[in-house]
C-alpha cells in the first residue's frame, strides 16, 4: 500500500543501550537463567577428569580416546572451571548479583527510614480483612490495636482513626546480607586462587623438609605468590603409624585403611626451637603462614647398591608409589655412578609380597607383613639427551635389560637384609628395610576465613529471608452507638497462608 | 553381643521394616483408591487470577484433604488408611531400630557409608511424614511416600549393602555427623517436598481439565488438597530443605579443608552438591519471579530433585573422586 506512515521507531544512544544491557543482565529472569546455565555448566567437571585435580588420568582419557580427546580438550572439558565459557558465566552472575544488591538495598533503606504507607480507603479488599465492635471510645480502641501489634510492628499512627504497621523488614535485610555475603565468598574465592599456594611433597621417615620451592615435588603458587619468600619452616618426619582392617573380612573392608598417624617435629623458622606435632588425617597441623596436612602415604625401600668395583654406588630410602590398595607399589632405583654402565632397576615394592601366576609379584596386604622387593634391572644411558625423567619410572630407550647366568631375563626377588649378587660381576644390591613416607600437602589460603565467614554469613542471611514474613496490617476506627468499630486488614509479601489467621489473633487481643 | 549379631539384627529389623511398609504402601493405595471412586467431586473451585490482592487464600488454610460427606464409603476408605498409618509408624520405628543397632555393631554415627546414608534419608522421610501426620491429615500422601522409601531402602539393602566396619581415616571427623546428618535430613525433606511437588501438577492437570471428574486424575482431585494448597505445601518444605542443604555445603568445605588441604576441590561429589544447590535456588527465585507460572518454577524443583537422585545413584557408583567411600 502507498501513503502508509513509516514507523519511527525510537532509537537507542550508547547510553541507552548501555540502560538495557544494565537492565536486562539484572533483572530477576537473566539471574535465574545464568544460575541454570551454571548448573549445567558445571556438571562436565564431574563426568570427565580434570587436568588440575588428576592429570594422570586426563591424560590417560585423551590417549584412550584418539578422536573425542582432543576435541573435548579443545573445548576446555578437561579444565572445566578455568575455561573462558564457565568464567564468563559467573562473572555475569556476579555483575547480576551486584546490579541486584546495590538498588535494593537504597530502596531497603529508604524503607527502613521512611513511614508504613498511607492506609487505604477500603480494608475490606485487602488479602486479610476483620472488623470487630468494641465497647471503647474510637481512641482507646485504637490503643488497643496499637498494643496488640506489640514490639514486632512498626506503628505508624496516622490520625485518631487510622495506622499503619508494617513488621519483617528482617526478611529482606535477610536476603541482602544472603547476596551480599555471596559476594564475599566470591571475591574470598579469588583472593585465595591469586594469593593462595600449595605443594606436595612426599617425606619419608627420619627425613627432614625445609619449605622452599625446589624442595617440593610439585608447587602450584597463585598467579601473585612469590615463590622466593615462602614461610621459612620446615619439618622432620620421626615416625608414621598406619593401620588397617584385618578382622572384617567382607568384600570392599579386609585391608581398608583405618588410621594414619605421622608424628613430625617442626621449626618455625631456622634456629628456632623444635616442636613435637601429630598430624593425622583431618587433623592438620598449623605452620605461621600455611597448614601442614597428610594426604598419603607408601613404602620406600632402603637399599644400597654397590658396583662392580664393590664401590658404594646408591644408598638411601628410594620412594615407590603405591598402585593399588594392597600398596602394591611400582617404581625405580637409578644408580647413575655405577661403573661400568649406569644402572636401573625396576619393579615393585610389595609390603606383604606373592608370587601370583596370574599377575606375577603382587602385594596382597597394605600393611609391612612380609616385605619383598620384585626388581629387573637394565644398563646403559638412564638419561638420554641429559633429560632426567620421572624418577618413579626408567626410560630404557638408551638401556639394555640384563639376564642372569642361564641366559634368561633377571628377576631379583629380595627380602629385608638380604643382599643379591648381580650377575656378570655388576656389583650387588642390599635391601636393608622398608619404610613408610607420608605424603604432605602443605597450603596457604589467605582468604579462607574471609569465605567462610562470608557463607555462614549467607546462610544466616538465607535463613532470615526464607522463614521472616513481611506483613503490613492497616486499622480504622469509627465511632458506633456503644462503642467503635475497629477494621483491620492486612497484607503479605508474596501469598501467605497464615496471614488470616494472624489477623484473627490480632482482632481478639484487641476485643476480647 | 558381638558385631557381626548386632550387623545382623539391623539388617533383619530392615527388612522387616521393607515388610511392614509394603503392608502400609498397599493401604494408602486402597485408601487413595476407594476414598477417589466414593468422595463426591469437590466443587470446582475458580482458577485464582494471579495477582497477590485477588489471592485470597483463605479458604486453602485449613486443610481440605478430608472430604466433606462422612458416610458409609468415606468410612471405608478411612478404614484403609488407619492401619497404614499404624503400619508406617512401625516401618519408622524398625528404620530407626535398625540404624541404632548398625550404630551399635560399629561403635560409630552410622553414616559412614551409601547403605547408611540411604537408611539414615528414609528414616528422616519417614518419621517426618509421620509426624506430619499427627497434626494433620496426610494421609493422601501415603502412597507418594512409602512408594519412593521402598525403593530406596530396597536399593540400600541390595545394591548398596555393605558390611558394618570400621570407617577409613578420612571419615573419622566429628564433621562427619555434622556434614552427614544434616545432608540426611535434608534429603528426606526435599523427597518429602519433590513428592508434594509431584501431586501439585497431577491436580494442577486435573483442575485445568475442570469438568472431567471420572478420569483418573479427576478422581486423584477429590481425595488430594486443591493445587494452590499442594504447591504452597511444597514450598514451605522447600524453603526448610534448602537452608539444610546450604549447611551441607559450608560444612562439607569445612572438613573438606581439614581432611583435604582445600575447602573446594571440584570432586565429583562436590560438583554435584553445588549443582543442586543452584537448581534449587533457581527454583526460589523462579517462584519470586512474577511472570514465571507456580508450574514452571515447580519442575525446576523437580530437576533439583532429579539431580539428588543422580548424586545418590550414577555419582556415588560410577564417578572417580575423594567422595568414593560408598563401600560397594
Amino acid at each position: 500500500m502507498t501513503g502508509s506512515p513509516t514507523i519511527v521507531q525510537p532509537t537507542l544512544g550508547p547510553v541507552g543501550w548501555l540502560r538495557w544491557a544494565w537492565r536486562n543482565l539484572t533483572s530477576m529472569r537473566t539471574a535465574l537463567l545464568l544460575l541454570l546455565l551454571l548448573a549445567v555448566a558445571a556438571l562436565p567437571g564431574s563426568i570427565w577428569p580434570q587436568r588440575s585435580i588428576n592429570p594422570t588420568r586426563t591424560a590417560e582419557y585423551i590417549d584412550r580416546h584418539p578422536s573425542l580427546g582432543p576435541v573435548l580438550d579443545r573445548l576446555g572439558f578437561f579444565e572445566v572451571y578455568a575455561t573462558p565459557w564457565f568464567s564468563a558465566i559467573y562473572l555475569l552472575l556476579l555483575i547480576s548479583l551486584i546490579g541486584c544488591v546495590l538498588p535494593r538495598t537504597r530502596i531497603h533503606l529508604r524503607h527502613l527510614r521512611g513511614r508504613p504507607p498511607r492506609v487505604p480507603a477500603h480494608l475490606d479488599r485487602l488479602p486479610a480483612h476483620v472488623e470487630r465492635e468494641v465497647d471503647l471510645a474510637p481512641d482507646e480502641a485504637l490503643a488497643a490495636v496499637r498494643t496488640a501489634l506489640g514490639r514486632r510492628y512498626r506503628v505508624d499512627v496516622r490520625d485518631a482513626q487510622t495506622l499503619a504497621a508494617e513488621s519483617g523488614y528482617g526478611k529482606e535485610s535477610g536476603n541482602l546480607l544472603f547476596h551480599t555475603a555471596l559476594i564475599g565468598v566470591i571475591v574470598g574465592v579469588a583472593i585465595g586462587h591469586v594469593w593462595g599456594w600449595k605443594g606436595d611433597v612426599i617425606l619419608p621417615v627420619g627425613q627432614t623438609f625445609s619449605n622452599t620451592a625446589i624442595n617440593y615435588d610439585t608447587l602450584s603458587p597463585g598467579p601473585r605468590v612469590d615463590t622466593v619468600a615462602l614461610p621459612p619452616f620446615s619439618m622432620t618426619l620421626d615416625r608414621f603409624d598406619a593401620i588397617f582392617e584385618d578382622t572384617v573380612t567382607g568384600d570392599g573392608q579386609f585391608g581398608q585403611p583405618r588410621d594414619f598417624t605421622a608424628y613430625l617435629r617442626t621449626t618455625a623458622k631456622p634456629g628456632a626451637k623444635s616442636e613435637q606435632q601429630v598430624l593425622k588425617v583431618n587433623h592438620p597441623v598449623e605452620m605461621d603462614g600455611a597448614a601442614i596436612f597428610l594426604l598419603g602415604n607408601g613404602y620406600a625401600a632402603d637399599v644400597t647398591v654397590k658396583d662392580s668395583r664393590g664401590v658404594e654406588v646408591y644408598s638411601g630410602p628410594t620412594v615407590f608409589l603405591p598402585r593399588d590398595d594392597n600398596y602394591t607399589s611400582p617404581g625405580a632405583i637409578k644408580v647413575p655412578g655405577a661403573l661400568p654402565k649406569e644402572l636401573g632397576f625396576f619393579g615393585n615394592l610389595l609390603p606383604t609380597g606373592v608370587i601370583t601366576a596370574q599377575e606375577g609379584p603382587i602385594s596382597i596386604f597394605p600393611d609391612a607383613k612380609d616385605p619383598a622387593l620384585a626388581l629387573g634391572l637394565y644398563e646403559g644411558e638412564l638419561n638420554p639427551g641429559g633429560l632426567s625423567g620421572s624418577v618413579y619410572t626408567l626410560n630404557t630407550t638408551e638401556m639394555t635389560q640384563v639376564n642372569d647366568t642361564n641366559g634368561e631375563t633377571l628377576r631379583i626377588w629380595i627380602k629385608p637384609g638380604e643382599t643379591v649378587e648381580l650377575p656378570g660381576d655388576r656389583g650387588s644390591i642390599t635391601f636393608h628395610s622398608i619404610q613408610r613416607w607420608a605424603g604432605l600437602s602443605i597450603r596457604h589460603d589467605p582468604a579462607k576465613d574471609l569465605t567462610l565467614w562470608s557463607s555462614l554469613l549467607a546462610l544466616a542471611g538465607l535463613i532470615a529471608s526464607l522463614l521472616i514474613k513481611r506483613r503490613r496490617v492497616f486499622a480504622r476506627v469509627t465511632a458506633v452507638p456503644g462503642g467503635s468499630r475497629v477494621q483491620l486488614g492486612a497484607l503479605a509479601k508474596g501469598d501467605e497462608s497464615g496471614l488470616q489467621e494472624h489477623l484473627e489473633r490480632l482482632a481478639a487481643r484487641v476485643a476480647p | 553381643m558381638t558385631r557381626e549379631t548386632l550387623e545382623q539384627y539391623s539388617l533383619v529389623s530392615l527388612y522387616s521394616a521393607l515388610a511392614v511398609l509394603t503392608l502400609a504402601m498397599l493401604g494408602y493405595v486402597i485408601y487413595l483408591a476407594r476414598a477417589a471412586s466414593t468422595a463426591p467431586a469437590r466443587p470446582a473451585t475458580t482458577r485464582e487470577p494471579v495477582g497477590v490482592g485477588a489471592r485470597s487464600g483463605v479458604a486453602s488454610d485449613v486443610p481440605a484433604s478430608r472430604p466433606p460427606a462422612d458416610d458409609a464409603a468415606t468410612l471405608r476408605a478411612r478404614r484403609a488408611a488407619g492401619p497404614a498409618r499404624m503400619l508406617t509408624w512401625l516401618a519408622t520405628f524398625l528404620v530407626g531400630l535398625s540404624i541404632v543397632l548398625r550404630g551399635a555393631s560399629v561403635h560409630r554415627p552410622p553414616l559412614g557409608n551409601l547403605h547408611e546414608f540411604v537408611a539414615a534419608a528414609s528414616f528422616v522421610l519417614l518419621l517426618a511424614f509421620s509426624a506430619w501426620g499427627l497434626r494433620r491429615n496426610v494421609d493422601w500422601l501415603g502412597a507418594f511416600v512409602t512408594a519412593p522409601v521402598l525403593l530406596m531402602l530396597g536399593s540400600a539393602t541390595t545394591f548398596w549393602y555393605t558390611e558394618a566396619a570400621q570407617l577409613m581415616p578420612s571419615l573419622r571427623s566429628s564433621w562427619l555427623v555434622i556434614h552427614v546428618s544434616v545432608a540426611t535430613i535434608s534429603v528426606g525433606v526435599f523427597t518429602l517436598a519433590a513428592m508434594v511437588a509431584l501431586a501439585y501438577l497431577l491436580i494442577d492437570r486435573a483442575e485445568s481439565r475442570d469438568g472431567d471428574s471420572e478420569s483418573g486424575l479427576g478422581r486423584l482431585r477429590r481425595v488430594l488438597p486443591p493445587a494452590a494448597e499442594l504447591e504452597r505445601l511444597s514450598y514451605g518444605m522447600h524453603v526448610i530443605a534448602f537452608p539444610l542443604w546450604t549447611f551441607t555445603l559450608i560444612a562439607g568445605a569445612i572438613w573438606a579443608r581439614q581432611a583435604w588441604a582445600s575447602y573446594w576441590n571440584w570432586d565429583p561429589k562436590e560438583v554435584w552438591t553445588f549443582v543442586i544447590w543452584v537448581v534449587y535456588a533457581a527454583y526460589l527465585h523462579a517462584r519470586a519471579t512474577t511472570g514465571i507460572s507456580r508450574q514452571k518454577a515447580t519442575y525446576i524443583a523437580l530437576a533439583g530433585f532429579a539431580c539428588i537422585i543422580i548424586n545418590y545413584s550414577i555419582v556415588n557408583m560410577y564417578f572417580v573422586g575423594q567422595h568414593s567411600y560408598s563401600g560397594v
